[in-house]
């Protein structure tokens, strides 16, 4: 487990975060990764909290329980900072990055003292401006991938070109916009 | 050269069922095992397989068109999960007195109330005496291999019983792992055709199935049965280590981990399996000899080995996932208790339950089950045979 990054997403659903998080794992994978992408299922319904996790490893990876003590957390809905003890766990070696306009100081006060790196991304911004709609999931990807660094930003942006290319080979349309939304997001944080 | 992958744990069951191409699947989806019927209705809408999937309109349904299917001479599935397979219940035992060698991909979850979605053994426990091979799985890996196993087994002309491949809810079916596949034609290649001997589209040779069986002939048919899944056992064997000589990876009743030399051991099943490695592997840094029993073959129960395997252990915690309301403990711990009366009386044997209804289960837990087991045999400290962990404080 030594050489294992963990990673706890908190999102509502809806939003993506589960997609993310077996995006992460799949890009991840195609680096020569052993990976772990899975959702915490409560009541689903369109906006509750859920929670997903990812492991990546350079060892396979055998425990199958959730994530309490995650080397990074990823809140892809900030309405959750006052209802979900989002940073719990959460290990001072590693950050958290929140989707929110705020700004690091003004979310500070939410994350209980929490000590180690904070990022805050305007993910709405992003995607609005290069999808036109609102779909956080792809702008908190490159931020994560950005912060963490699981993976060269190289074999990040070719892995997920041939992702998007594959899932959304019947509507071509988006790719460009979804990338241009990694990019955006990645060089915020960067 | 193996298929390097990442698959949940549903997408690679799917995978192996394109891989056989089975004849009939009859199905009703139901959380979290509804994936694999659609992943399969896509494998036939794309034309990657040629099954006969039928759209049922409930479960008691996809059991009885399975039976039908698999009566006429077909190689048949279903897939289900929880309060599927209970409404299955009064067809699960007709599938099996009629020894048709149909598989059934289950999904482990709780069943209601309250209602639950989650992870735990309830649905397939309570179907331990419904005649079926029950066969479990830690990880993807091992529900995809354990289905291309599935017909072998099932259908071998000493056993002929229905097939039940079992793997968690959510904690396997939908995490995302690497995997490696096998190539199609070794698929193929291993599994075979199926050549049904007594079969009802046989026109040469009418036969009668599922016919009222009088006080005079009930009770051979049993008996009959419970032959066929003693006979199961060698099947079981002979199959796993010959998949082992076709993948790399070789199956018996058991996974023994770090057990030879234990003198504390788990024995559990599933998913949770993976989490107590890590424990044991924390353990033994630390100087205690822990080990692990990860039970893959519930039906038939190899109770004798079992007990070999544990001899040398002082103390040991079987882990249900279920409850059987009995008092005293779950079904798991209630049958490795009587294999150890019977063959190793020395060891001494506590159950506990865990993980009801998607309760997490976590390497913390899995250590500290160990230290007090060390704890019990050092100072001879007394637990309650049976007890819950992992209850919130």
């Amino acid at each position: 487990m030594k050489n294992t990054v963990e990673i706890r997403w908190h999102g509502r659903g809806g939003q993506g975060a589960k997609s993310a998080a077996l995006m992460l794992a799949d890009a991840a994978f195609m680096t020569g990764k052993h990976v772990q992408g899975f959702p915490e299922y409560g009541p689903e319904r369109m906006g509750a909290p859920i929670t997903a996790y990812n492991r990546i490893s350079e060892s396979p990876i055998r425990v199958h329980s959730n994530i309490y003590d995650p080397d990074y957390v990823v809140v892809v809905d900030e309405t959750l900072l006052e209802s979900v003890d989002v940073t719990a766990g959460l290990k001072t070696e590693g950050a958290i990055v929140i989707n929110t306009t705020k700004s690091v100081e003004e979310v500070r006060p939410f994350l209980k003292g929490y000590s180690g790196g904070i990022y805050t991304i305007d993910a709405r911004e992003i995607s609005e401006k290069c999808l036109g709609r609102y779909f956080p999931n792809s702008p908190m990807l490159a931020a994560i991938v950005a912060i963490s660094k699981v993976m060269t930003k190289e074999d990040f942006f070719r892995e997920m070109e041939g992702s998007y290319k594959h899932k959304f080979a019947k509507k071509p349309e988006v790719i460009e916009g979804n990338l241009k939304a990694l990019h955006m997001a990645y060089e915020e944080v960067e | 050269m193996a298929i390097r992958e990442r698959l949940s744990g549903n997408e690679a069951v799917s995978y192996a069922i394109k891989q056989v191409n089975p004849d009939v699947m009859p199905a009703f989806p139901i959380t979290p095992s509804t994936e694999i019927p659609q992943y399969v209705a896509n494998y036939i809408a794309n034309g990657e397989m040629d099954t006969d999937f039928i759209p049922v309109e409930s479960e008691h349904s996809s059991m009885s068109a399975t039976i039908g299917a698999s009566a006429a001479g077909a190689r048949a599935l279903t897939a289900t999960s929880s309060c599927g397979l209970a409404l299955m219940w009064e067809e699960l035992y007709v599938a099996a007195s009629n020894r048709l060698p149909l598989a059934l991909c289950l999904v482990n979850r709780a069943l209601s109330g309250p209602i639950n979605i989650n992870c735990d053994h309830s649905d397939s426990m309570g179907a331990r005496d419904t005649g079926f091979i029950q066969i479990y799985a830690e990880n993807n890996q091992e529900v995809y291999d354990n289905f291309i196993q599935a017909y072998r087994i099932s259908e071998h002309r000493d056993v002929r019983l229905p097939i039940m491949i079992c793997q968690d809810g959510f904690i396997t079916s939908h995490a995302v792992e690497n995997i490696e596949l096998l190539e199609d034609e070794k698929v193929k290649e291993f599994v075979g055709e199926y050549e049904p001997e007594n079969y009802l589209l046989n026109a040469d040779q009418p036969m009668a199935l599922g016919p009222y069986a009088v006080s005079n002939y009930y009770m051979e048919t049993k008996m009959a049965q419970n032959t066929a899944m003693n006979h199961a056992k060698k099947v079981i064997l002979d199959v796993g280590r010959e998949y082992g000589g076709v993948s790399g990876r070789s199956y018996g009743f058991f996974e023994e981990y770090r057990l030879e030399d234990a003198d504390y051991a788990l024995v559990i099943i599933g998913s949770a399996a993976g989490t107590a490695k890590d424990a044991v592997d924390a353990l033994r840094e630390q100087g205690v000899r822990a080990g692990l029993l990860k039970l893959r073959v519930f039906r038939p129960f190899p109770d004798e080995e079992i007990a070999k395997a544990l001899s040398g252990c002082k103390v040991v915690a079987i882990m249900d996932r279920s409850e059987s309301f009995r008092g005293k403990g779950g079904p798991l711990g209630a049958e490795v208790k009587a294999a150890l009366y019977d063959h190793a009386k020395q060891v001494r044997a506590y159950n506990l339950i865990y993980g009801l209804g998607g309760r997490d289960f976590t390497v913390n837990e899995a250590e500290q089950i160990y230290k007090d087991l060390e704890a019990y045999d050092k100072a001879g400290k007394q637990f309650e045979e049976y007890r819950y962990v992992g209850l919130r404080g």
